[in-house]
Protein backbone atom coordinates (compact mmCIF):
# COMPACT_ATOMS: atom_id res chain seq x y z
CA UNK A 1 0.00 0.00 0.00
CA UNK A 2 2.91 2.33 1.34
CA UNK A 3 4.30 1.21 -1.83
CA UNK A 4 2.08 1.92 -4.14
CA UNK A 5 1.28 5.49 -3.13
CA UNK A 6 5.04 6.22 -3.15
CA UNK A 7 4.62 4.93 -6.80
CA UNK A 8 1.68 6.99 -7.37
CA UNK A 9 3.35 10.06 -6.34
CA UNK A 10 6.64 9.88 -7.86
CA UNK A 11 4.44 9.21 -11.05
CA UNK A 12 2.20 12.56 -10.57
CA UNK A 13 5.68 14.35 -9.68
CA UNK A 14 7.52 13.09 -12.95
CA UNK A 15 4.05 13.77 -14.94
CA UNK A 16 3.77 17.52 -13.44
CA UNK A 17 7.44 18.50 -13.85
CA UNK A 18 7.71 19.36 -17.20
CA UNK A 19 4.31 20.61 -17.30
CA UNK A 20 5.33 23.23 -14.59
CA UNK A 21 8.00 24.33 -16.43
CA UNK A 22 5.87 24.40 -19.76
CA UNK A 23 3.24 26.70 -18.26
CA UNK A 24 5.91 28.69 -16.65
CA UNK A 25 7.95 28.78 -19.89
CA UNK A 26 4.77 29.95 -21.33
CA UNK A 27 4.52 32.75 -18.07
CA UNK A 28 7.93 33.89 -19.54
CA UNK A 29 7.04 34.25 -22.89
CA UNK A 30 3.98 36.90 -21.73
CA UNK A 31 7.11 39.53 -20.57
CA UNK A 32 8.35 39.44 -24.46
CA UNK A 33 4.94 40.26 -25.64
CA UNK A 34 5.24 43.66 -25.17
CA UNK A 35 8.10 44.19 -27.29
CA UNK A 36 6.96 41.42 -29.89
CA UNK A 37 3.59 43.73 -30.22
CA UNK A 38 5.63 46.94 -30.72
CA UNK A 39 7.68 45.39 -33.39
CA UNK A 40 4.64 43.49 -35.00
CA UNK A 41 2.89 47.21 -35.09
CA UNK A 42 5.96 49.76 -36.32
CA UNK A 43 8.06 47.23 -38.04
CA UNK A 44 6.57 43.73 -39.33
CA UNK A 45 3.13 44.55 -40.15
CA UNK A 46 4.04 47.85 -42.64
CA UNK A 47 7.08 45.96 -43.98
CA UNK A 48 4.40 43.10 -44.53
CA UNK A 49 2.03 45.65 -46.04
CA UNK A 50 4.21 46.99 -48.46
CA UNK A 51 5.26 43.46 -49.60
CA UNK A 52 1.77 42.88 -49.99
CA UNK A 53 0.67 46.04 -51.90
CA UNK A 54 3.62 46.09 -54.31
CA UNK A 55 1.50 43.21 -55.77
CA UNK A 56 -2.17 45.30 -55.60
CA UNK A 57 -3.95 47.97 -57.75
CA UNK A 58 -5.22 50.41 -56.26
CA UNK A 59 -8.25 48.49 -55.75
CA UNK A 60 -6.93 45.47 -53.87
CA UNK A 61 -7.00 43.03 -56.89
CA UNK A 62 -3.95 41.09 -57.84
CA UNK A 63 -1.31 42.23 -60.04
CA UNK A 64 2.19 42.24 -61.32
CA UNK A 65 2.33 45.81 -63.51
CA UNK A 66 3.71 47.18 -60.09
CA UNK A 67 6.70 45.47 -60.27
CA UNK A 68 6.93 46.37 -64.41
CA UNK A 69 6.59 50.13 -63.60
CA UNK A 70 9.99 49.45 -62.13
CA UNK A 71 11.42 48.87 -65.31
CA UNK A 72 9.81 51.74 -67.17
CA UNK A 73 11.45 54.95 -67.08
CA UNK A 74 12.94 56.88 -65.11
CA UNK A 75 12.79 54.04 -62.52
CA UNK A 76 15.81 52.11 -64.36
CA UNK A 77 18.39 54.91 -64.17
CA UNK A 78 17.41 55.28 -60.44
CA UNK A 79 18.44 52.02 -59.90
CA UNK A 80 21.97 52.50 -61.79
CA UNK A 81 22.63 55.73 -60.31
CA UNK A 82 21.80 54.33 -56.78
CA UNK A 83 23.85 51.00 -57.49
CA UNK A 84 26.50 52.47 -58.99
CA UNK A 85 26.92 55.58 -56.23
CA UNK A 86 26.63 52.35 -53.72
CA UNK A 87 29.41 50.70 -55.34
CA UNK A 88 31.39 53.57 -56.19
CA UNK A 89 31.70 55.01 -52.55
CA UNK A 90 31.88 51.77 -50.81
CA UNK A 91 34.73 50.97 -52.82
CA UNK A 92 36.34 53.87 -52.63
CA UNK A 93 35.71 54.24 -48.29
CA UNK A 94 36.45 50.37 -48.00
CA UNK A 95 39.93 50.62 -49.61
CA UNK A 96 41.04 53.81 -47.99
CA UNK A 97 39.40 52.46 -44.96
CA UNK A 98 41.18 49.44 -45.29
CA UNK A 99 44.50 51.27 -45.84
CA UNK A 100 44.03 53.72 -42.49
CA UNK A 101 43.07 51.56 -40.32
CA UNK A 102 46.40 49.72 -41.33
CA UNK A 103 48.25 52.72 -40.88
CA UNK A 104 46.66 53.39 -37.38
CA UNK A 105 47.84 49.62 -36.24
CA UNK A 106 51.73 50.59 -36.80
CA UNK A 107 53.35 50.24 -34.23
CA UNK A 108 55.52 52.92 -34.99
CA UNK A 109 52.77 55.18 -35.28
CA UNK A 110 52.62 57.40 -32.49
CA UNK A 111 50.17 56.52 -29.35
CA UNK A 112 47.83 58.90 -29.59
CA UNK A 113 47.10 58.52 -33.38
CA UNK A 114 44.81 55.49 -32.64
CA UNK A 115 42.29 57.14 -30.04
CA UNK A 116 41.87 59.97 -32.13
CA UNK A 117 41.18 58.06 -35.33
CA UNK A 118 39.11 55.93 -33.45
CA UNK A 119 36.88 58.78 -31.63
CA UNK A 120 36.97 61.26 -34.70
CA UNK A 121 35.64 58.40 -36.88
CA UNK A 122 32.76 57.38 -34.75
CA UNK A 123 31.94 61.38 -34.68
CA UNK A 124 32.09 61.44 -38.87
CA UNK A 125 30.17 58.07 -39.17
CA UNK A 126 27.32 59.64 -37.23
CA UNK A 127 27.52 63.08 -39.27
CA UNK A 128 25.35 62.31 -41.93
CA UNK A 129 22.35 63.40 -43.64
CA UNK A 130 21.06 67.20 -43.98
CA UNK A 131 24.07 68.80 -42.23
CA UNK A 132 26.79 66.78 -44.16
CA UNK A 133 25.08 67.87 -46.98
CA UNK A 134 25.31 71.24 -46.25
CA UNK A 135 28.82 70.71 -44.98
CA UNK A 136 29.47 69.41 -48.76
CA UNK A 137 27.97 72.49 -50.19
CA UNK A 138 30.07 74.96 -48.57
CA UNK A 139 33.17 72.57 -49.21
CA UNK A 140 32.68 71.68 -52.90
CA UNK A 141 29.89 73.71 -54.35
CA UNK A 142 29.93 76.64 -56.67
CA UNK A 143 30.94 78.96 -53.85
CA UNK A 144 32.50 76.53 -51.60
CA UNK A 145 35.42 77.07 -50.29
CA UNK A 146 37.87 74.20 -51.32
CA UNK A 147 35.98 75.40 -54.78
CA UNK A 148 37.26 78.87 -54.74
CA UNK A 149 40.46 77.89 -53.21
CA UNK A 150 41.40 75.73 -56.07
CA UNK A 151 40.21 79.26 -58.78
CA UNK A 152 43.02 80.58 -56.65
CA UNK A 153 45.16 77.82 -58.24
CA UNK A 154 44.14 78.16 -61.14
CA UNK A 155 42.01 74.79 -61.00
CA UNK A 156 38.47 75.31 -62.11
CA UNK A 157 36.62 71.94 -61.16
CA UNK A 158 33.70 72.98 -62.29
CA UNK A 159 31.97 72.32 -64.29
CA UNK A 160 33.11 68.83 -64.65
CA UNK A 161 32.51 68.39 -61.43
CA UNK A 162 29.39 68.19 -59.91
CA UNK A 163 28.09 66.94 -56.46
CA UNK A 164 24.59 66.00 -57.70
CA UNK A 165 27.28 64.25 -60.25
CA UNK A 166 28.28 60.19 -59.47
CA UNK A 167 31.94 61.24 -58.14
CA UNK A 168 31.07 64.20 -56.36
CA UNK A 169 28.32 62.36 -54.87
CA UNK A 170 30.33 59.55 -53.89
CA UNK A 171 33.16 62.07 -52.44
CA UNK A 172 30.46 63.20 -50.08
CA UNK A 173 29.08 59.69 -48.77
CA UNK A 174 33.10 59.18 -47.66
CA UNK A 175 32.47 61.21 -45.02
CA UNK A 176 30.65 58.51 -43.36
CA UNK A 177 31.81 55.28 -45.47
CA UNK A 178 35.24 56.06 -44.39
CA UNK A 179 34.87 56.03 -40.86
CA UNK A 180 32.83 53.09 -40.54
CA UNK A 181 35.38 51.33 -42.54
CA UNK A 182 38.25 52.47 -40.06
CA UNK A 183 36.05 51.47 -37.03
CA UNK A 184 34.90 47.95 -38.45
CA UNK A 185 38.16 47.24 -40.14
CA UNK A 186 41.03 47.71 -36.91
CA UNK A 187 39.73 45.05 -35.07
CA UNK A 188 39.82 42.46 -38.32
CA UNK A 189 43.70 43.38 -38.79
CA UNK A 190 44.01 42.86 -35.30
CA UNK A 191 43.02 39.92 -36.07
CA UNK A 192 46.12 39.33 -37.91
CA UNK A 193 48.46 37.37 -35.47
CA UNK A 194 51.15 38.86 -34.79
CA UNK A 195 53.16 35.41 -34.81
CA UNK A 196 52.06 35.41 -38.51
CA UNK A 197 53.82 38.22 -38.97
CA UNK A 198 56.85 37.70 -36.90
CA UNK A 199 57.35 34.23 -38.60
CA UNK A 200 56.99 35.61 -42.08
CA UNK A 201 59.73 38.29 -41.03
CA UNK A 202 62.08 35.66 -39.74
CA UNK A 203 61.62 33.90 -43.06
CA UNK A 204 62.89 36.92 -44.82
CA UNK A 205 59.32 38.04 -46.31
CA UNK A 206 59.25 41.81 -47.17
CA UNK A 207 56.28 43.51 -45.36
CA UNK A 208 54.94 43.68 -49.32
CA UNK A 209 55.36 39.85 -49.54
CA UNK A 210 53.83 39.35 -45.81
CA UNK A 211 50.80 40.80 -47.07
CA UNK A 212 50.52 39.04 -50.41
CA UNK A 213 50.93 35.73 -49.39
CA UNK A 214 49.33 35.76 -45.54
CA UNK A 215 47.52 39.19 -45.00
CA UNK A 216 45.35 39.73 -48.21
CA UNK A 217 44.44 35.96 -48.54
CA UNK A 218 43.29 36.30 -44.72
CA UNK A 219 41.45 39.39 -44.55
CA UNK A 220 40.18 39.35 -48.06
CA UNK A 221 36.62 38.02 -47.25
CA UNK A 222 36.29 40.43 -44.25
CA UNK A 223 37.19 43.29 -46.82
CA UNK A 224 34.47 42.04 -49.20
CA UNK A 225 32.00 41.42 -46.75
CA UNK A 226 32.89 45.07 -45.16
CA UNK A 227 32.78 46.71 -48.49
CA UNK A 228 29.10 44.78 -48.96
CA UNK A 229 27.91 46.56 -46.18
CA UNK A 230 28.91 50.29 -46.78
CA UNK A 231 27.21 49.32 -50.24
CA UNK A 232 24.07 48.66 -47.95
CA UNK A 233 24.63 51.17 -46.24
CA UNK A 234 25.05 53.45 -48.76
CA UNK A 235 22.14 51.71 -51.19
CA UNK A 236 19.81 52.78 -48.11
CA UNK A 237 20.98 56.60 -48.09
CA UNK A 238 18.59 59.74 -48.75
CA UNK A 239 18.97 62.52 -46.52
CA UNK A 240 22.41 63.14 -48.04
CA UNK A 241 21.45 63.27 -51.33
CA UNK A 242 18.04 64.67 -50.95
CA UNK A 243 20.15 68.01 -49.57
CA UNK A 244 22.48 68.00 -52.36
CA UNK A 245 19.90 67.88 -54.91
CA UNK A 246 20.57 64.43 -56.75
CA UNK A 247 17.37 63.88 -58.77
CA UNK A 248 17.50 60.17 -60.04
CA UNK A 249 18.41 58.17 -56.57
CA UNK A 250 15.52 55.05 -55.86
CA UNK A 251 15.35 56.62 -52.49
CA UNK A 252 14.33 59.83 -53.89
CA UNK A 253 11.68 58.79 -56.28
CA UNK A 254 10.32 56.65 -53.75
CA UNK A 255 10.25 59.57 -51.37
CA UNK A 256 8.34 61.98 -54.39
CA UNK A 257 5.81 59.30 -54.90
CA UNK A 258 4.74 59.04 -51.32
CA UNK A 259 5.09 63.07 -51.03
CA UNK A 260 1.68 63.03 -53.07
CA UNK A 261 2.78 66.38 -55.32
CA UNK A 262 2.77 63.93 -58.28
CA UNK A 263 0.14 61.33 -57.55
CA UNK A 264 1.55 59.32 -60.07
CA UNK A 265 1.06 55.53 -58.51
CA UNK A 266 1.24 55.23 -55.00
CA UNK A 267 1.41 51.94 -56.01
CA UNK A 268 4.98 52.42 -56.98
CA UNK A 269 6.34 53.12 -54.22
CA UNK A 270 5.74 49.44 -52.76
CA UNK A 271 7.30 48.21 -55.47
CA UNK A 272 10.36 50.22 -55.71
CA UNK A 273 10.53 49.79 -52.00
CA UNK A 274 10.46 45.67 -51.99
CA UNK A 275 12.99 46.43 -54.73
CA UNK A 276 14.70 47.95 -52.52
CA UNK A 277 14.72 45.55 -49.54
CA UNK A 278 14.87 42.52 -52.09
CA UNK A 279 18.54 44.39 -52.52
CA UNK A 280 19.14 44.99 -49.13
CA UNK A 281 18.62 40.98 -48.16
CA UNK A 282 20.83 40.31 -51.03
CA UNK A 283 23.86 42.39 -49.68
CA UNK A 284 22.95 40.81 -46.08
CA UNK A 285 23.27 37.40 -47.18
CA UNK A 286 26.55 38.04 -49.62
CA UNK A 287 28.20 40.07 -46.65
CA UNK A 288 27.18 37.16 -43.41
CA UNK A 289 28.62 34.54 -46.47
CA UNK A 290 31.61 36.36 -46.23
CA UNK A 291 32.03 36.90 -42.59
CA UNK A 292 31.26 32.94 -41.83
CA UNK A 293 34.15 32.52 -44.43
CA UNK A 294 36.09 35.33 -42.83
CA UNK A 295 35.71 33.66 -39.05
CA UNK A 296 37.74 30.61 -40.62
CA UNK A 297 40.97 32.42 -39.73
CA UNK A 298 40.53 35.70 -37.73
CA UNK A 299 39.47 35.63 -33.99
CA UNK B 1 62.41 59.34 -32.18
CA UNK B 2 65.74 58.98 -29.86
CA UNK B 3 63.29 58.17 -27.40
CA UNK B 4 61.13 56.08 -29.33
CA UNK B 5 63.96 53.64 -30.00
CA UNK B 6 65.85 53.78 -26.66
CA UNK B 7 62.26 52.49 -25.20
CA UNK B 8 62.33 49.68 -27.68
CA UNK B 9 65.86 48.56 -26.70
CA UNK B 10 65.28 48.11 -23.34
CA UNK B 11 63.20 45.34 -24.08
CA UNK B 12 65.08 42.08 -23.67
CA UNK B 13 63.38 40.75 -27.51
CA UNK B 14 64.83 41.10 -30.27
CA UNK B 15 65.30 44.94 -30.22
CA UNK B 16 66.62 44.88 -34.09
CA UNK B 17 63.51 43.64 -35.36
CA UNK B 18 61.21 45.99 -33.53
CA UNK B 19 63.49 48.64 -34.41
CA UNK B 20 62.80 48.06 -37.89
CA UNK B 21 59.06 47.78 -37.48
CA UNK B 22 59.03 51.44 -35.93
CA UNK B 23 60.25 52.63 -38.76
CA UNK B 24 56.61 54.09 -40.26
CA UNK B 25 56.48 53.28 -44.05
CA UNK B 26 55.24 56.72 -46.25
CA UNK B 27 52.41 55.60 -47.46
CA UNK B 28 51.21 54.79 -44.05
CA UNK B 29 51.54 58.19 -43.67
CA UNK B 30 50.41 58.91 -46.69
CA UNK B 31 46.90 57.66 -46.52
CA UNK B 32 46.72 58.88 -42.63
CA UNK B 33 46.93 62.37 -43.95
CA UNK B 34 44.63 61.37 -46.67
CA UNK B 35 42.45 60.84 -44.08
CA UNK B 36 42.65 63.49 -41.66
CA UNK B 37 41.70 65.77 -44.92
CA UNK B 38 38.80 64.14 -45.83
CA UNK B 39 37.79 64.22 -42.12
CA UNK B 40 38.77 68.01 -41.27
CA UNK B 41 38.57 69.93 -44.64
CA UNK B 42 34.29 69.59 -44.90
CA UNK B 43 34.26 70.88 -41.13
CA UNK B 44 37.26 73.87 -41.70
CA UNK B 45 35.01 74.99 -44.65
CA UNK B 46 31.64 74.64 -42.74
CA UNK B 47 33.02 77.58 -40.08
CA UNK B 48 34.62 79.48 -42.73
CA UNK B 49 31.11 79.74 -45.34
CA UNK B 50 29.59 80.51 -42.49
CA UNK B 51 31.21 83.48 -41.57
CA UNK B 52 31.23 84.45 -44.99
CA UNK B 53 28.83 86.35 -47.06
CA UNK B 54 28.55 88.92 -44.29
CA UNK B 55 27.90 92.69 -45.57
CA UNK B 56 30.28 95.27 -43.92
CA UNK B 57 28.95 96.34 -40.40
CA UNK B 58 27.52 93.17 -39.02
CA UNK B 59 28.65 91.08 -36.94
CA UNK B 60 31.46 87.85 -38.39
CA UNK B 61 28.78 85.87 -36.98
CA UNK B 62 26.05 87.29 -38.50
CA UNK B 63 24.13 84.03 -39.88
CA UNK B 64 24.40 82.35 -36.08
CA UNK B 65 22.72 85.44 -35.05
CA UNK B 66 20.40 84.91 -37.49
CA UNK B 67 19.34 81.93 -36.90
CA UNK B 68 19.47 82.27 -33.33
CA UNK B 69 16.52 85.18 -33.63
CA UNK B 70 14.44 82.75 -35.54
CA UNK B 71 11.65 81.61 -33.33
CA UNK B 72 11.83 78.72 -35.90
CA UNK B 73 14.82 77.86 -34.69
CA UNK B 74 14.31 77.30 -30.58
CA UNK B 75 10.57 75.80 -31.85
CA UNK B 76 12.63 73.07 -33.89
CA UNK B 77 15.24 72.72 -32.06
CA UNK B 78 13.02 71.65 -28.90
CA UNK B 79 10.56 69.75 -30.76
CA UNK B 80 13.33 67.82 -31.31
CA UNK B 81 15.41 67.66 -27.73
CA UNK B 82 11.73 66.79 -26.70
CA UNK B 83 11.17 63.31 -29.54
CA UNK B 84 15.10 62.75 -28.77
CA UNK B 85 14.05 62.28 -25.05
CA UNK B 86 10.61 60.58 -25.92
CA UNK B 87 12.60 58.07 -28.05
CA UNK B 88 15.29 56.83 -25.37
CA UNK B 89 11.92 56.76 -22.56
CA UNK B 90 9.85 54.35 -24.78
CA UNK B 91 13.36 52.81 -26.11
CA UNK B 92 14.28 51.51 -23.04
CA UNK B 93 10.89 50.81 -21.18
CA UNK B 94 10.60 48.41 -24.26
CA UNK B 95 14.12 46.94 -24.49
CA UNK B 96 15.70 46.75 -20.93
CA UNK B 97 12.96 44.29 -19.43
CA UNK B 98 12.57 42.49 -22.80
CA UNK B 99 16.34 41.87 -23.58
CA UNK B 100 16.86 41.30 -18.94
CA UNK B 101 13.95 38.60 -19.81
CA UNK B 102 15.15 37.20 -22.67
CA UNK B 103 19.07 36.61 -21.06
CA UNK B 104 17.27 35.56 -17.83
CA UNK B 105 14.57 33.19 -18.94
CA UNK B 106 14.16 32.50 -22.33
CA UNK B 107 17.79 32.26 -24.34
CA UNK B 108 16.23 30.75 -26.97
CA UNK B 109 14.89 33.49 -28.12
CA UNK B 110 18.07 35.28 -28.45
CA UNK B 111 18.50 34.28 -31.94
CA UNK B 112 14.96 35.81 -32.90
CA UNK B 113 16.35 38.91 -30.85
CA UNK B 114 19.29 38.67 -33.04
CA UNK B 115 17.63 38.56 -36.27
CA UNK B 116 15.07 41.19 -35.51
CA UNK B 117 17.97 43.44 -34.43
CA UNK B 118 18.99 43.75 -37.77
CA UNK B 119 15.57 44.15 -39.55
CA UNK B 120 15.80 47.86 -38.99
CA UNK B 121 18.62 47.80 -41.38
CA UNK B 122 16.42 45.92 -43.97
CA UNK B 123 13.80 48.00 -43.82
CA UNK B 124 15.71 51.75 -44.49
CA UNK B 125 13.84 54.55 -43.54
CA UNK B 126 12.22 55.71 -46.51
CA UNK B 127 11.21 52.07 -46.80
CA UNK B 128 9.45 51.88 -43.73
CA UNK B 129 7.65 55.26 -44.39
CA UNK B 130 5.93 53.40 -47.32
CA UNK B 131 4.99 50.72 -45.35
CA UNK B 132 3.27 52.93 -42.61
CA UNK B 133 2.13 55.91 -44.20
CA UNK B 134 -2.04 53.63 -44.60
CA UNK B 135 -1.80 52.27 -41.48
CA UNK B 136 -0.88 55.83 -40.07
CA UNK B 137 -3.70 57.45 -41.96
CA UNK B 138 -6.34 55.69 -40.05
CA UNK B 139 -5.53 56.41 -36.92
CA UNK B 140 -5.24 60.24 -37.51
CA UNK B 141 -5.20 61.05 -33.80
CA UNK B 142 -1.66 60.19 -33.79
CA UNK B 143 -0.85 60.63 -36.62
CA UNK B 144 -1.05 64.29 -35.98
CA UNK B 145 1.17 64.58 -32.95
CA UNK B 146 5.23 64.77 -33.37
CA UNK B 147 4.92 62.02 -30.53
CA UNK B 148 4.50 59.41 -33.63
CA UNK B 149 8.23 60.25 -34.92
CA UNK B 150 9.55 59.09 -31.30
CA UNK B 151 7.54 56.08 -31.94
CA UNK B 152 8.92 55.15 -35.19
CA UNK B 153 12.76 56.08 -34.12
CA UNK B 154 12.48 53.63 -31.56
CA UNK B 155 12.64 50.89 -34.25
CA UNK B 156 15.31 52.71 -35.56
CA UNK B 157 17.51 52.73 -32.68
CA UNK B 158 16.57 49.28 -31.89
CA UNK B 159 20.02 47.70 -32.72
CA UNK B 160 22.08 49.96 -31.61
CA UNK B 161 20.24 49.65 -28.05
CA UNK B 162 19.97 46.07 -28.38
CA UNK B 163 23.66 45.53 -29.16
CA UNK B 164 24.69 47.85 -26.19
CA UNK B 165 22.64 46.13 -23.70
CA UNK B 166 23.09 42.83 -25.17
CA UNK B 167 26.76 42.81 -24.53
CA UNK B 168 26.34 44.58 -20.99
CA UNK B 169 24.37 41.66 -20.19
CA UNK B 170 26.60 39.35 -21.35
CA UNK B 171 29.56 41.07 -19.16
CA UNK B 172 27.83 39.95 -15.75
CA UNK B 173 26.71 37.36 -14.12
CA UNK B 174 22.82 37.77 -14.59
CA UNK B 175 21.58 34.21 -12.93
CA UNK B 176 24.21 34.70 -9.70
CA UNK B 177 22.75 38.29 -9.08
CA UNK B 178 19.09 37.73 -9.73
CA UNK B 179 19.64 34.47 -7.50
CA UNK B 180 21.31 36.77 -4.80
CA UNK B 181 18.47 39.56 -5.05
CA UNK B 182 15.53 36.70 -5.11
CA UNK B 183 17.30 34.70 -1.95
CA UNK B 184 17.49 37.84 -0.33
CA UNK B 185 13.59 38.63 -0.57
CA UNK B 186 13.86 40.63 -3.50
CA UNK B 187 10.62 40.55 -6.31
CA UNK B 188 11.57 40.80 -9.64
CA UNK B 189 10.87 44.10 -10.55
CA UNK B 190 13.16 45.45 -7.45
CA UNK B 191 15.93 42.95 -8.48
CA UNK B 192 15.64 44.63 -12.03
CA UNK B 193 15.62 47.93 -10.73
CA UNK B 194 18.35 48.13 -7.81
CA UNK B 195 20.22 44.91 -9.16
CA UNK B 196 20.29 44.97 -12.91
CA UNK B 197 19.65 48.31 -13.81
CA UNK B 198 22.85 49.75 -11.87
CA UNK B 199 25.17 47.25 -13.48
CA UNK B 200 24.12 47.95 -17.06
CA UNK B 201 24.39 51.89 -16.23
CA UNK B 202 27.72 52.11 -19.37
CA UNK B 203 25.37 49.94 -21.90
CA UNK B 204 22.24 52.20 -20.78
CA UNK B 205 24.32 55.66 -21.25
CA UNK B 206 25.70 54.75 -24.16
CA UNK B 207 22.74 52.84 -26.35
CA UNK B 208 21.05 56.14 -25.05
CA UNK B 209 23.17 58.81 -26.31
CA UNK B 210 23.13 56.82 -29.90
CA UNK B 211 19.29 57.19 -29.97
CA UNK B 212 19.50 61.01 -29.23
CA UNK B 213 21.90 61.18 -31.65
CA UNK B 214 19.64 59.42 -34.27
CA UNK B 215 16.59 60.94 -33.41
CA UNK B 216 18.08 64.02 -33.71
CA UNK B 217 19.56 63.86 -36.83
CA UNK B 218 16.51 61.89 -38.55
CA UNK B 219 15.05 63.67 -41.57
CA UNK B 220 13.51 61.39 -43.79
CA UNK B 221 10.44 60.23 -41.89
CA UNK B 222 10.06 63.39 -40.22
CA UNK B 223 10.32 65.16 -43.90
CA UNK B 224 7.61 62.82 -45.09
CA UNK B 225 5.29 63.51 -41.96
CA UNK B 226 5.62 67.30 -41.97
CA UNK B 227 7.14 67.81 -39.19
CA UNK B 228 9.29 70.68 -38.17
CA UNK B 229 12.15 68.79 -36.49
CA UNK B 230 15.45 70.43 -36.38
CA UNK B 231 17.08 68.91 -39.36
CA UNK B 232 13.54 69.47 -41.41
CA UNK B 233 13.82 73.47 -40.26
CA UNK B 234 17.74 72.88 -41.62
CA UNK B 235 16.88 71.57 -44.79
CA UNK B 236 13.97 73.89 -45.51
CA UNK B 237 16.36 77.22 -44.57
CA UNK B 238 19.53 75.77 -46.49
CA UNK B 239 17.58 75.80 -49.29
CA UNK B 240 17.03 79.20 -49.23
CA UNK B 241 19.65 80.79 -48.05
CA UNK B 242 22.78 78.44 -47.88
CA UNK B 243 24.76 80.27 -45.24
CA UNK B 244 22.43 80.07 -42.46
CA UNK B 245 22.19 76.41 -43.50
CA UNK B 246 25.12 75.99 -43.12
CA UNK B 247 25.85 77.38 -40.08
CA UNK B 248 22.96 75.21 -38.56
CA UNK B 249 24.58 72.20 -39.68
CA UNK B 250 27.82 73.43 -37.71
CA UNK B 251 25.71 73.72 -34.56
CA UNK B 252 24.17 69.97 -35.48
CA UNK B 253 28.11 69.54 -35.68
CA UNK B 254 28.80 70.58 -32.21
CA UNK B 255 25.75 68.46 -30.93
CA UNK B 256 26.92 65.00 -32.63
CA UNK B 257 30.30 65.64 -31.63
CA UNK B 258 29.08 66.27 -28.02
CA UNK B 259 27.28 63.00 -27.83
CA UNK B 260 29.84 60.93 -29.40
CA UNK B 261 32.69 62.30 -27.46
CA UNK B 262 31.13 61.57 -24.13
CA UNK B 263 30.11 58.21 -25.59
CA UNK B 264 33.95 57.61 -26.62
CA UNK B 265 35.23 59.07 -22.93
CA UNK B 266 32.33 56.41 -21.32
CA UNK B 267 33.91 53.24 -23.10
CA UNK B 268 37.20 54.88 -23.08
CA UNK B 269 38.13 53.95 -26.34
CA UNK B 270 36.67 50.20 -26.15
CA UNK B 271 34.31 48.69 -28.20
CA UNK B 272 31.47 51.08 -27.23
CA UNK B 273 33.33 53.63 -29.34
CA UNK B 274 32.86 51.33 -32.41
CA UNK B 275 29.30 51.79 -31.64
CA UNK B 276 27.43 53.70 -35.07
CA UNK B 277 24.24 55.10 -35.72
CA UNK B 278 22.89 55.99 -38.91
CA UNK B 279 21.15 58.80 -39.72
CA UNK B 280 21.29 59.71 -43.48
Amino acid sequence: MALAESGIQSAVLVGSAPRKRSRSRRWALLGVLPFFAYISIFLLIPTGELIVGAFRTANGAFTLSNLADIFHAPYPQAFEFSLELSALSAVMGGVLGFLVANAVLHHGVPRFIRPAFVSFSGMAANFAGVPLGFAYIATLGTLGVVTTFLQHLGLNIYPSFSLQGLFGCALVYMYFQLPLMILLMIPVIEGLRTEWRESASNLGASSFAFWRYVGLPVVTPSLLGLMVLLFGNAFSAYATAETLGVSNLVTIDIANLINGDIAVNPQDAYALALAMIVIIVITIIVYALLQRRASRWLR
Amino acid sequence: MAEVTSVAETRPSSHRFRRARNRVPVWHLIWLVLAALVFIVPIYSVVQFSLTGVQAGQSPFHWYLTVFDDPMFRSSFWLSIQISLETVAVSLVLMVPTVFWVHLRLPGLRPVMDLISILPFVVPPIVLVVGLLPFLEKITWLFVRPEVLSLIYVIFALPFLYRALDAGLRAIDLRTLVEAAESLGAKMPRTLLRVILPNLRAAIIGGSLLTVAIAMGEYTVASLLEFSTFSVYTYTIGTSTAYEGVALSFISFIFVWGAMLSLYLLGRGGRNAAAVAITH
